[in-house]
């Protein structure tokens, strides 16, 4: 029984968030936020390729460091914390790793390398107007002709499809009784002729797009997995997404725990530090209780990947209904505790308070994933 | 990151559940149904099913496993500790009689007692011979522990005491107690430096215990009153005026039970249970909340195994331990009053009446669960512990 960091990935915390703090800092977050174009900063992204952040989980074969989904979750409780801007996990979690799970070789030779060299950036296009993610939301269709597939549809809430090279397309190629059957995955180069990206104003200023394909047609070398077998791929990425998001908001509701604490034992009011108000202490030892807990279950689900066990998704879920919970928690008391201060556009709480709203609904609220956990329970 | 048990360890687990298969098979029909039909906790025949189980687990090494083997104990580990009371959860195997022995007094005999008193005292709190009961809180002492007025004074070989005492679990058939009573009566010293830790004869002249009747309707716990009662000073455990320092670091050790978290996600198989029967499980309210009460425990659990760790690398529970306890009692709570609610009108029948569900087991524990977060400090203080001493937030001055 051994459940703490090694040595190796509390060394590689302590190195992201060093350089983060250093190449990250809340200045580069807000100027990003308030950019209307890109929503990443590519010296930063050119840096942390250097640094093998984006192959980290990657074999070496593809000029990736072998690391586990484990120490890549570290990695991304680091980034959450410093609220790193950009395309880092639909890249590197959602379709990286759904090609090292589903791709050909030829796949993974002609995108992997590229992408963890920080040349290509990839995003998934999976969400509808519908707002499921489930099977049977998905609608957007791809149809064969000759040699190719043409796809036909409009996918929404798209994380940085405007900088994106390529889409990682969830369509319908067969519509039966069973709707988990007929669902296929392409790679869409994102410079394809009818592809047409708009960008969509969000609260944390993320980029999220709508993708709208207008006969878009795809090579079926570009076909991931098997025509028709997708979804069983989009389950154990949705895992993985679920895992990485709540990992994401641990270090989040982290940072946002820390600053609170420093503030209360600062902050002067009736002549005493607010954090020897009981009403304060107890609001703190509350989050603390929940933070602690995001920590535990989120390297419990992330451990469970790396190992690739039956539990992945009963951990996923319970992670990532946890740590939505926590996280808003912590950064709703954060504001209050800091009073009007932390009600400032000029204060980083916010940031991390929309971030917490972000997160929460993000591959699926609390209450769905309540809902699996039940079904899981065979209630 | 590594969840998997040794082979040494699984062996050890096997060994119990080998033991458990063989003995649990002679369990009374009542125990093995769940269903309410035994006989009242506090009846004689309960209390002779527990001193049995007792006898078995004694007779198998398995009382007091986490004492050294000098002592008559197994010398366990703290992850055969973990396995053991697991696999006992898990089995919902019976508890033994004998707890507060096992679990408090004996280990600090161990820790702070005389070489006389581990002879005289450690073999029968293992068999079972004496029982024991606790004498920490008083009336104006609860949480606030330092603050006890029951007084020990010295006359020659003898201390003589006087005071009240309450909570006193089990007190009416307890044979011994541990006693935290005021030996320094100096104004100008800390509170907490002038407590001294006593071993009391319990059927020594001037000991009254009268039953405390609570809002269970049952009497679980005693009021002690001690009328110069006489302890002899080979009777005190460790040294004058520092009784109170012992009596925490037993606390700490209450408070490190890591096996709770699997305590409770056996209670939440019940509730499932119970949710089927009253044909609840398909409403997605009820769906939502008792999952809810799933990832609690297990993020409890969790938390608890992180705690374990840093246990397994020699550093104590600390206040952390806190952190995990203050969870699972409060969800505890909420989960047995779920259990109520998800029975509707049929919650409000008790045990012996006609329709009452599982014969009113969870009415009962519904009531008693309202303790869990008033023993050992409430709930509130150890907020306060959590935020003071972890998080390291000023003290009201």
């Amino acid at each position: 029984m051994n459940f703490e960091l090694d040595e190796e990935q509390v060394m590689l915390k302590t190195s992201a968030r060093d350089f983060l703090e250093k190449e990250c800092p809340k200045e580069l977050v807000r100027e990003i936020m308030e950019d209307d174009e890109k929503g990443y900063s590519p010296e930063l992204w050119k840096k942390m390729a250097e640094l093998g952040w984006l192959g980290l989980s990657f074999p070496e074969k593809y000029g990736g460091a072998d690391f586990t989904f484990l120490d890549l979750a570290v990695l991304l409780e680091e980034c959450g914390r410093a609220l790193v801007p950009g395309p880092l996990v639909p890249t590197v979690v959602q379709v990286g790793h759904t090609i090292l799970a589903a791709g050909t070789e030829e796949q993974k030779q002609e995108i992997l390398p590229r992408m963890i060299n920080g040349e290509l950036i990839l995003t998934l296009a999976f969400m509808e107007e519908n707002g499921s993610l489930e099977a049977s939301g998905m609608t957007v269709k791809a149809e064969k002709s000759g040699d190719n597939y043409v796809i036909n549809g409009t996918k929404l809430f798209v994380p940085d499809a405007n900088v994106a090279d390529y889409l990682l397309c969830v369509t319908r190629t067969t519509d039966g009784a069973n709707k988990e059957e007929g669902i296929t995955l392409f790679l869409v180069d994102a410079k394809s002729d009818g592809v047409q990206v708009e960008i969509l104003k969000t609260m944390t200023g993320e980029k999220l797009c709508e993708v709208v394909f207008n006969n878009v047609s795809v090579p079926a070398k570009n076909v991931l997995g098997e025509v028709d077998k997708g979804w069983q791929v989009v389950e154990k990425m949705k895992h993985e997404a679920e895992v990485a998001e709540a990992a994401w908001m641990t270090g989040g509701a982290r940072w946002a725990l820390d600053t609170t604490i420093d503030y209360a034992k600062e902050r002067i009011a009736f002549e005493r530090p607010i954090g020897s108000f009981q009403a304060i202490q107890h609001k703190l030892a509350e989050i603390a209780l929940e933070v602690e807990g995001s920590t535990s279950i989120m390297y419990y689900a992330a451990w469970a990947i790396t190992e690739d066990t039956s539990d992945i998704p009963m951990a996923a879920s319970m992670a990532k209904s946890w740590c939505g919970e926590s996280y808003k928690h912590a950064v709703f008391d954060g504001v209050q505790i800091h009073g009007g201060i932390g009600f400032t556009w000029d204060h980083d709480m916010h940031l991390y308070f929309k971030r917490a709203k972000a997160g929460e609904v993000n591959f699926g609220d609390s209450d769905y994933h309540r809902e699996k956990v039940a079904k899981l329970l065979e209630m | 990151m590594d969840f998997s048990l040794t082979p040494e360890e699984e062996a050890f687990k096997k060994e119990v559940n080998d033991w458990l298969d063989e003995n649990m098979k002679d369990l009374p029909d009542w125990y093995v149904r769940n269903d309410g039909s035994g006989p009242e906790m506090e009846s004689e025949e309960q209390q002779a099913f527990s001193r049995e189980w007792h006898k078995k687990l004694y007779a198998a090494g398995y009382v007091g496993i986490a004492w050294p083997k000098e002592y008559g104990g197994r010398g366990a580990t703290l992850m055969e500790q973990v396995i053991f009371n697991e696999e006992m959860a898990k089995r919902r195997a019976p508890m033994g009689a004998g707890g507060l022995g096992v679990g408090w007094a004996g280990p600090t005999i161990i820790a702070a007692g005389t070489e006389e008193q581990k002879k005289r005292f450690l073999p029968k709190i293992l068999s079972g011979e004496e029982v024991w009961c606790q004498g920490f809180s008083e009336p104006g002492a609860g949480s606030d522990l330092k603050n006890i007025q029951t007084r020990a004074v010295e006359d020659g070989d003898y201390y003589v005491v006087n005071g009240q005492k309450v909570w006193t679990t089990g007190g009416m058939r307890a044979d011994w107690a541990i006693l935290l009573a005021r030996t320094n009566f100096d104004p100008d010293i800390p509170k907490q430096r002038g407590i001294s830790y006593f071993l009391l004869d319990m059927h020594a002249p001037g000991v009254t215990v009268r039953p405390l009747r609570e809002m269970t309707g049952y009497a679980l716990f005693g009021e002690t009153f001690l009328d110069d009662v006489r302890i002899h000073k080979s009777l005190m455990v460790g040294e004058k005026d520092r009784g109170f320092y012992i009596s925490m670091g037993t606390l700490e050790f209450e408070r490190s039970n890591a096996s709770s978290a699997v305590g409770l996600l056996s209670s939440i198989n019940e509730l499932i249970a119970l949710a089927r029967d009253m044909q609840r499980n398909t409403d997605p309210v009820t769906r939502q909340k008792i999952a809810q009460f799933y990832i609690e425990a297990n993020v409890a659990k969790y938390i608890g195994l992180r705690a374990l760790t840093r246990q397994l690398r020699g550093m104590t529970p600390g206040p952390e331990s806190a952190v995990g306890s203050a969870l699972t009692q409060e969800m505890g709570q909420r989960l047995q009053d779920y259990a109520m609610y998800l029975q509707g009108p049929y919650s409000r029948l008790v045990r012996g009446s006609k329709y009452a569900i599982k014969n009113g087991s969870w009415q009962r524990s519904f009531l008693n669960s309202r303790g869990n977060t008033i023993a050992t400090g409430t709930s509130e203080v150890k907020r306060n512990i959590i935020a003071q001493r972890t998080l390291g937030l000023p003290r009201w001055v």
